[in-house]
């Protein structure tokens, strides 16, 4: 008997797109995440003349009374915020999972605001409400600048991504164990103690781990408002960009890099004791209406929600008075980007290139990646280190990232070295440095599939391709969106791996804050700040509106779709 | 294994550069102040209409950095305005090409390179000065400074904003004029009284007045353009002029040795000791590198450049890095006032 | 029926099929021999290898050693697309996004779109849904989807079908109704069948052979009728129906010591010098004629009523300890409250394992 022709070519085609695409996925990641992290490293490690690197160096840094201020300061600040951060936004989320409190829709978009622009935007807006003119000074005894200034910024910065953590972690419930509970005559004390912060306190650890990474690694805060108040982030950054000391970059990058890695295990090893504690029967809670419980509840979202509004308020206003203080007539002044440091409107067009090419490429090779990995059996070996790779980026923050790019592209003889200072290479690293979260959606989404699709399209004879195509996508089109959202909204922000790659020709809007800031024009900062903001709004609102309407038309299918 | 990824690159590369301008790509490294910028660009370019500016601007230090830095692989072409005390170490390191501008005869002979041809030419002074605002000093009762000494007064505990001179020309000039004028010994006396009252040290040279001109620290060591600049705008300043005697630095012009575009650097160099382009520089500038062209800034008293202390460059560009280490182990991050927190 | 609904079935061989995971080995040289045409069902318990070997088969697991031949092709290292199959999951797997029409429509690249649109329709009529080409598969019934993926198996032509447990989602209900239906058509169709499933009863209902499968191995390929009343081996006595066990020692060619009693056997029930006896509780009977052979005093323990039949577990007097079940006529059951009564255990029921 002959085969068919088209099933020889199908055949072709699919080894060419599976094993082709996993080739290509190990390569990119190769490139994108494994060896600038072992830049780093060799960095660090080697003592050329000049540079602050070598194990002499290492050990007369670490020995050093800066040092331990440094290392002393960074660990004071993390820790507060997150001991401040993850109360605040446990019972927040508690309020929009757990409660009957109106108008949730509203909190939670309120809650993601911080999330829509650089984290320099709390610290500029804390200068213009608590700095020596600032219009709430009154209330602080002190000045903003310093330890306090950087532990609210970071509060504010870190909150919506703790949030995010403890809002998943607590949607979560299975209605019959409170049932059982007050069954047996338990109060709604004992049955938080006995059921809600079990199944939750592994999220509360993840969130405490994120939010002390995030703020440990953070310098757009602290050179705002940190006044002399200085911190290891801060300190890598004036190494590599100030005085231009790679060696000692790499020395603090890799200092950085230790609570990231050790939250990471830990975080590891705790999932993998507990497993999963939620069985697929599991009922959905349903709260029960409480008027003293959700007043209170409600009240404290309000006062939060109020915070963040009179921050991200005053960051706005701010941008729009035209000589502050003296001057509180409004304008559009500081918009003339192009009269001031900065970099001007190019740097905002080129955030917006940016963050589409990000958005778009990024989605489509995360998720095509994901898809590789998840629903093809063979090349065992391959899907590991893939799977081993694409977690790498989630324990190695934005700052590390960017320092092992700068020392990996810009090595002398590697051929890469074009790319340095490109838009392709800030492209290519705001998607390494968000590659985790994104996958992981793409994996979630993926893993809701029929586990079948993909034999059943075999056993018919269809290419693979044409089957990820032609169904694959169109079930996961809303988890889809959200990636492109995810990551348009992070390359619209991130400042953190982008302020050592950009050149004249590739400035971003983000790192146009930061320089405007330097150079004392805070109002431009605000107003970049807001624009930034703005954007990242408007461009979530809209692939919202999208992604509902691609469920609308797709209603027919999807209400009572089988194995989903 | 690098050869098929060389292949790779060298595609891509040819999408992410414009290969195919007609015109010199020239990269300027500059610590100019932004708004400048474009104006100088603009008038350079219309007398060569064959060359495009590429501006890599930062301040002084990071700047000078970044040139020592790329050494082994210089990525600018050229320097148009950056501290001759900077441009003076560069030489030292052999990375300037010495050129003799066209109108070299017209510059000055103290704002030029002694060297003939000269590695750099100067364009214009510029000297410190503190900016005072007058509205926050009134609300908070402080007297106005009028010398060095008088900042380290306890009245002004925590109102002084200075730049860190290892990241500021501005700031390096403060230190380099306090050590020349009060001695080694009295100089670092003096900084060390100066640090308990400063409020901030932030990274650049101009944001010290901007500071000021917002009230929000009311004294801000600068330099007098950013103040004439704020006050022409509305701000409550008073520029002081200390009566010790001004820091100050010349911006200078050089060509940047081993240039693939050295006839593009030339002109650039030649443009910027023109008169034309001084014309452009007495906008900005009181004192500058050709004598006569200047005219007096209304902001300024008219013996300004008499205030100029005597300033020793070639000890300056010599000291700096001792100086920067001895000025971080004092100052940078031991702030005691913080570490009580 | 029309015969260009499919092309005929082509036998199928598997030959020392070997496969592990890790430390597991899920099939342990499994060879079968499926005629062409012939519906086979494999049977066994979960974690027997009945599925790991249909997924090979079908190329979704590639086997660590044996064959597979489909007609007179070697397919064992072929990749799914190029086996010649269709396949019905327990899910159905079918595509909630495309019309019953696309899904049917899916593997039928290469051909025209009338083409496409006849063959469609030529299902459909097949499985009787004619009218629903337009519906999402969410809007279908469990029966109506499973003859939506089932047709959408065939359009290719295929000249061999997969089942895989097809009927587990359904509620018993319509299973049995289902199970007719698909037998009809496959026989209809001719074409060479292999289904997997964990219950007996479709198996019986279903198949023109079963090959029982535990622990990796065949361990009985047979017609439903001889693996229920000839059971080769005790697992696939005691997986298929029910049974009781006696324990034994040989006494001579023809008899058996169980407890205090001596039971003869059948010529052919088996060897074995001692081990255990198999008898099917609805070969014994109870109270019988006297003349009957291997008739034991029993005491009664407990009767269950299951409507068209009774259930009665019972002790023989001379293995006590040892409850048995028979299964009866509700019409033989001994009068109530007889609670001593005679059973007959005939020697052809009794069969002998080591």
């Amino acid at each position: 008997m002959t085969l068919p022709r088209q099933v020889s070519r199908a055949e072709t085609g699919d080894r060419v797109f599976v094993v082709g695409g996993k080739l290509l996925w190990l390569l990119l990641l190769g490139i994108a995440v494994l060896m600038p992290l072992l830049a780093i490293f060799w960095r660090g490690f080697s003592s050329e003349a000049g540079q602050g690197g070598g194990l002499v160096a290492a050990r007369e840094l670490v020995t050093s009374a800066n040092f331990h201020w440094l290392l002393g300061n960074s660990l004071k600040v993390s820790l507060s915020v997150a001991a401040i951060v993850v109360p605040l936004a446990y019972l927040f989320a508690y309020a929009l999972q757990r409660t009957l409190i109106p108008g949730k829709a509203i909190w939670r978009g309120m809650s993601l605001l911080p999330l829509m622009a650089p984290s320099m935007l709390p610290g500029i807006a804390l200068v213009y409400l608590f700095g020596n003119q600032g219009m709430l000074r009154g209330l602080l005894s002190e000045n903003i600048y310093g330890f306090w200034g950087i532990v609210l910024g970071e509060v504010i910065y870190t909150f919506p991504h703790a949030l995010m953590i403890l809002l998943s972690a607590l949607s979560l419930a299975d209605a019959r164990l409170f049932d059982a509970a007050s069954s047996m005559g338990a109060s709604p004390a004992r049955a938080f103690r006995s059921i809600t912060w079990p199944a939750t306190r592994q999220a509360v650890f993840a969130a405490f781990c994120l939010v002390f990474t995030l703020t440990i690694t953070d310098f757009g805060v602290p050179v705002v408002v940190g006044g002399d108040y200085q911190v290891l982030a801060l300190e890598a950054y004036k190494a590599v960009v100030g005085q231009q000391q790679f060696g000692r970059g790499a020395l603090i990058g890799m200092v950085l890099l230790l609570p990231a890695l050790f939250s990471f295990g830990v975080d590891a090893w705790l999932r993998r004791r507990h497993g999963d504690s939620m069985s697929g029967r599991a009922q959905v809670f349903q709260p029960v209406p409480s008027a003293l419980r959700d007043a209170c509840y409600l009240t404290i979202v309000l006062l939060i929600c109020a915070v963040l509004l009179l921050v991200f308020g005053m960051a706005v206003y701010s941008s729009l008075v035209k000589f502050w203080p003296y001057n509180l007539s409004l304008s559009l002044n500081h918009y003339q980007f192009e009269d001031t440091a900065g970099g001007g409107w190019l740097a905002y067009r080129n955030s917006l290139t940016l963050a589409l090419c990000t958005a778009l490429i990024g989605s489509v090779l995360i998720f095509t990646g994901a898809y590789l990995m998840e629903k093809t059996k063979g090349q065992k070996g391959l899907n590991l280190a893939l799977r081993m790779l694409s977690f790498v980026p989630m324990a190695v923050p934005g700052l590390v990232l960017g320092l092992g790019y700068v020392f990996f592209f810009n090595l002398n003889g590697n051929p890469l070295h074009v790319f340095y200072g490109t838009m392709t290479l800030l492209v290519v690293c705001t998607i390494a440095h968000y590659l985790t979260t994104a996958q992981m959606t793409a994996t979630t989404a993926l893993r809701q599939l029929d586990a079948e699709f993909e034999a059943a399209a075999l056993s018919l004879k269809a290419p693979l391709y044409r089957h990820y195509l032609k169904v694959t996508v169109p079930i996961c089109l809303p988890a889809l969106l959200d990636i492109v959202r995810y990551l348009f909204v992070s390359a619209m922000t991130t400042v953190s791996a982008a302020i050592f790659l950009y050149s004249p020709d590739t400035i971003l809007a983000a790192v146009a804050v930061l320089n405007m800031d330097d150079a004392g024009n805070v109002g431009g900062a605000a107003a970049m700040s807001t624009l930034i903001l703005f954007t990242s709004a408007g461009v979530s609102l809209l692939l919202a509106w999208a992604s509902r309407g691609a469920l609308r038309r797709s209603q027919a299918w999807r209400q009572t779709a089988p194995g989903q | 294994m690098f050869k098929p990824l060389a292949l790779v690159a060298a595609v891509l590369t040819a999408f992410s550069v414009n290969a195919f301008a007609a015109k010199t790509e020239l990269t300027v490294y500059t610590a100019l102040e932004a708004e400048q910028l474009k104006t100088y660009k603009k008038a350079f370019e219309q007398a060569n209409p064959d060359v495009e500016i590429k501006w890599v601007r930062d301040s002084t230090g990071i700047i000078t950095a970044k040139l020592l830095a790329e050494k082994d692989r210089p990525q600018a072409d050229a320097v148009w305005g950056l501290a001759a005390s900077s441009l003076a170490i560069l030489d030292q390191q052999g990375m300037l090409d010495n050129y003799a501008p066209k109108d070299l005869d017209k510059i000055g002979k103290n704002y030029r390179d002694a060297a003939n041809p000269p590695a750099w030419v100067g364009m214009d002074v510029w000297a410190a000065t503190i900016c005072f605002n007058t509205v926050e000093a009134e609300k908070q009762g402080l007297t106005k400074p009028v010398s060095w000494q008088d900042l380290t007064k306890p009245e002004y505990k925590g109102k002084i904003v200075m730049p860190n001179p290892a990241s500021s020309g501005t700031g390096f000039l403060d230190v380099s004029a306090w050590l020349q004028t009060f001695g080694d010994k009295q100089g670092w006396q003096y900084m060390d009284d100066l640090h308990q009252n400063i409020g901030q040290y932030v990274h650049s040279g101009s944001k010290p007045c901007k500071l000021a001109a917002s009230g929000e620290f009311p004294i801000g060591i600068s330099f007098e353009y950013p103040a004439v600049q704020l006050k022409r705008q509305g701000a409550p300043l008073d520029i002081i002029l200390p009566k010790e005697g001004l820091g100050w630095d010349i911006e200078a012009t050089a060509v940047i040795k081993g240039t693939a575009h050295k006839d593009a650097a030339q002109k650039l160099a030649d443009f910027s000791a023109s008169p034309a382009a001084m014309e452009l520089y007495k906008d900005n500038f009181a004192v500058l590198a050709q004598p006569g062209i200047a005219k007096p800034q209304t902001e300024l008293p008219a013996d300004y450049e008499q205030r100029l202390i005597k300033n020793d460059f070639a000890w300056a560009s010599k000291n700096r890095d001792s100086i920067l280490t001895e000025w971080r182990k004092r100052y940078d991050g031991k702030s005691e006032k913080v570490a009580g927190q | 029926m029309n015969t260009a609904l499919t092309q005929p079935g082509a036998p199928m061989k598997v030959r020392g099929i070997q496969k592990r995971f890790g430390a597991f080995t899920a099939l342990d040289n499994v060879s079968l021999d499926v005629a062409a045409g012939e519906l086979v069902c494999l049977l066994g318990p979960s974690g027997c290898g009945k599925t790991t070997l249909l997924r090979c088969i079908a190329g979704l697991e590639r086997q660590d050693s044996g064959e597979l031949y489909l007609g007179d092709r070697d397919v064992s290292l072929l990749p799914p697309q190029a086996r010649d199959y269709g396949i019905l999951f327990q899910s159905y797997a079918l595509f909630p996004n495309l019309t019953v029409e696309a899904n049917i429509g899916y593997g039928l690249t290469g051909s025209g779109r009338d083409e496409v649109r006849q063959r469609v329709g030529q299902m459909l009529e097949l499985v009787g849904l004619v009218g629903s080409e337009k519906k999402y598969p969410g809007q279908l019934s469990g029966g109506q989807q499973q003859r939506v993926a089932l047709a959408r198996a065939l359009a290719p032509a295929p000249s061999l079908l997969l089942l895989d447990e097809p009927m587990s989602a359904l509620d018993a209900r319509v299973r049995e109704h289902l199970c007719t239906e698909l037998r009809q058509l496959q026989r209809c169709l001719g074409i060479t069948t292999l289904m997997v499933t964990h219950n007996q009863d479709e198996a019986m209902l279903m198949a023109d052979r079963i090959a029982v499968m535990n622990n990796g191995k065949v361990e009985q390929y047979a017609t439903p009728q001889e693996i229920y009343d000839r059971p080769a081996t005790p697992f696939v006595a005691e997986f298929v129906g029910q049974g009781n066990w006696l324990p034994f020692s040989r006494n001579s060619a023809s008899h058996a010591q169980v407890g205090g009693m001596n039971m003869r056997l059948a010529d052919d029930a088996g060897m074995a010098k001692s081990g255990r006896l198999f008898c099917r509780p609805e070969a014994i009977s109870v109270n019988p004629p006297v003349h009957e052979e291997n008739l034991f005093p029993a005491k009664v323990r407990e009767i269950t009523f299951l409507g068209n039949r009774c259930r009665m577990s019972f002790e023989l007097e001379q293995l006590p300890g040892h409850p048995l079940l028979a299964e009866l006529a509700p019409e033989a059951m001994p009068r109530l409250g007889a609670q001593h009564i005679w059973v007959a255990l005939p020697p052809r029921s009794l069969q002998v394992f080591a």
